[in-house]
């Protein structure tokens, strides 16, 4: 097991009611991949289903992105193992909404 | 001492404006939903504590929300519309087949009679159903698997089912309004439908009168006479006496009968109240003048009404579900604006006042009458 850090966007903080900073914690099995951690989130809040990834395809939501480590993730399999700093709990696993006006 | 709660859905948030009955000194509460799209939010008939609302998002999708107190607290439930099976295609703008696609929420018509039961009216075009309070959604799929359905087109704003009318007298019967498909009824609760669309004519179709493919832009509906519609839609006024069987056009003296909103006196059901647009690539009132007109006829002969609202510089657009009315004795009426004015008058529009005047854009207005 590992402990990963996920850092979300102020909207989903908000939207999920936490209000203990930008990160929750999340206990992984390994092999600790995106769509474990993914799961695991959805699971600890059930607020950010549809939020992050459709809920019928699991699919990236279009305007989401995932960072770690100074690497864009986005478009990696989600089945990939997350960088070992991830794993390790040294960096976060970065939920971003892609910046756009409005 | 009776009261009024207004819900009003905006491009960032969502507000709940109060007053008692005499509809002159407003407070009001939100925004809720910080920063996300609130397309509609609307109060159960039969419990006014319990209202539901539809929240999106362009970066994190669709949520809903219920509150059980009246919109003081809000707690989001489920949100997962699935289509039943294969969703299969409809025309794309172009006429090309597109996948039918999730994409949000307009409108939540809660039951008239149970607080759990509630419709939601999506983006691509289907009509779902909850028992349970918002926990499960269920698709109404013989909407979507009409015969017709593989023909439907998305209008501007995409290919939503916007309006969704329930009979009082008639649990089996609702009427539905897709834009840019048309108007559609079930007499059997929701299984099966079909195209109500007749005596509309709309000259952007290949064949104006063809049986779907109208832009309908809403449907109001008196529950004193459930069998008379009044429709705007994209050009024109009309009028059903059959619960949709056919359509008569009641633009009359309108100076444009472009528009989107359109609804019907609490207790005159011959009152209709329209917001007459320039055009349709002029979405704003006439020489920036921001009338309502009132038709005491059921429609044709038509009265601008003024006196409080801006006539002159005006050039805001009012949204399909942004008008409303309460069931006071002197019967309220309501809209909101995309430039943040909700306006009311509380004489069945003869004097109007702006509650507000600088929320975000308003895509929606409902309006509860508390005991």
């Amino acid at each position: 097991m590992s402990r990963i850090r996920v850092e979300l966007p102020a909207p989903l903080l908000r939207h999920a009611k936490i209000t203990s900073g930008h990160e929750v914690s999340l206990e992984i099995e390994t092999p600790v991949t995106l769509r474990r951690v993914l799961d695991a989130l959805e699971e600890a809040q059930p607020t950010l289903r549809g939020t992050i990834r459709d809920q019928a395809t699991k699919e990236r939501r279009a305007f989401i992105r995932f960072f770690a480590c100074n690497e864009d993730l986005s478009h990696d399999s989600p089945d990939d193992p997350l960088p070992e700093a991830v794993i390790a709990g040294r960096e976060p696993l970065i939920v971003l909404g892609a910046i756009a006006g409005g | 001492m009776s009261s009024v709660r207004i819900l009003a859905g905006t491009r960032k948030g969502a507000f709940v404006l109060t007053s008692d009955g005499k509809r002159k000194d407003w407070k009001i509460s939100g925004p809720h939903f910080t920063g996300w799209e609130i397309y509609h939010l609307k109060g159960s008939p039969a419990d006014p504590n319990r209202i539901y609302a539809s929240q999106s998002s362009g970066w994190f999708g669709q949520q809903i929300q219920r509150s059980d107190d009246g919109g003081e607290t809000w707690n989001p439930v489920s949100a997962e519309f699935k289509y039943e099976g294969v969703p299969g295609t409809h025309q794309w703008y172009d006429g090309t087949p597109h996948p039918w696609e999730f994409k949000r929420v307009w409108h939540l018509e809660p039951s008239l009679t149970d607080p759990d039961t509630v419709f939601a009216g999506a983006e691509d075009a289907a009509l779902f159903k909850s028992t349970d309070g918002g926990n499960n959604w269920t698709e109404l799929a013989g909407l979507r698997t009409n015969a017709t359905a593989p023909g439907w087109q998305p209008g501007a704003g995409g290919m939503c089912l916007h309006t969704v009318i329930l009979d009082p007298t008639n649990p089996d019967r609702i009427v539905i309004a897709i834009s840019a498909a048309g108007a559609f009824r079930s007499d059997d609760a929701g299984k099966s439908w079909k195209p109500i669309n007749k005596g509309l004519n709309s000259k952007f179709l290949p064949n104006p009168t063809a049986e779907v493919g109208h832009c309908v832009h809403h449907i109001a509906m008196n529950s004193k006479t459930p069998k008379t519609l009044f429709m705007q839609k994209h050009w024109d006024v009309m009028r059903s006496d059959d619960a949709g069987d056919q359509w008569t056009k009641i633009s009359g003296n309108l100076p444009t009968d472009f528009g989107f909103a359109i609804d019907v006196h609490a207790h005159e059901p011959e009152t209709v109240y329209v917001v007459p647009i320039k055009s349709d690539s002029e979405h704003f009132p006439l020489d920036g003048k921001l009338q309502v007109f009132r038709s005491r006829t059921g429609g044709n002969e038509w009265e601008p009404l003024t006196k409080g609202l801006p006539q002159q510089d005006c050039y805001v657009n009012i949204l399909r579900d942004a008008m409303a009315v309460d069931s006071l004795d002197d019967c309220g009426i309501y809209f909101g604006t995309t430039g943040g004015q909700v306006y009311c008058s509380p004489n069945g529009g003869d004097d109007w006042t702006t509650i507000t005047e600088h929320l975000p854009p308003v895509l929606s207005v409902e309006v509860q009458t508390l005991a």
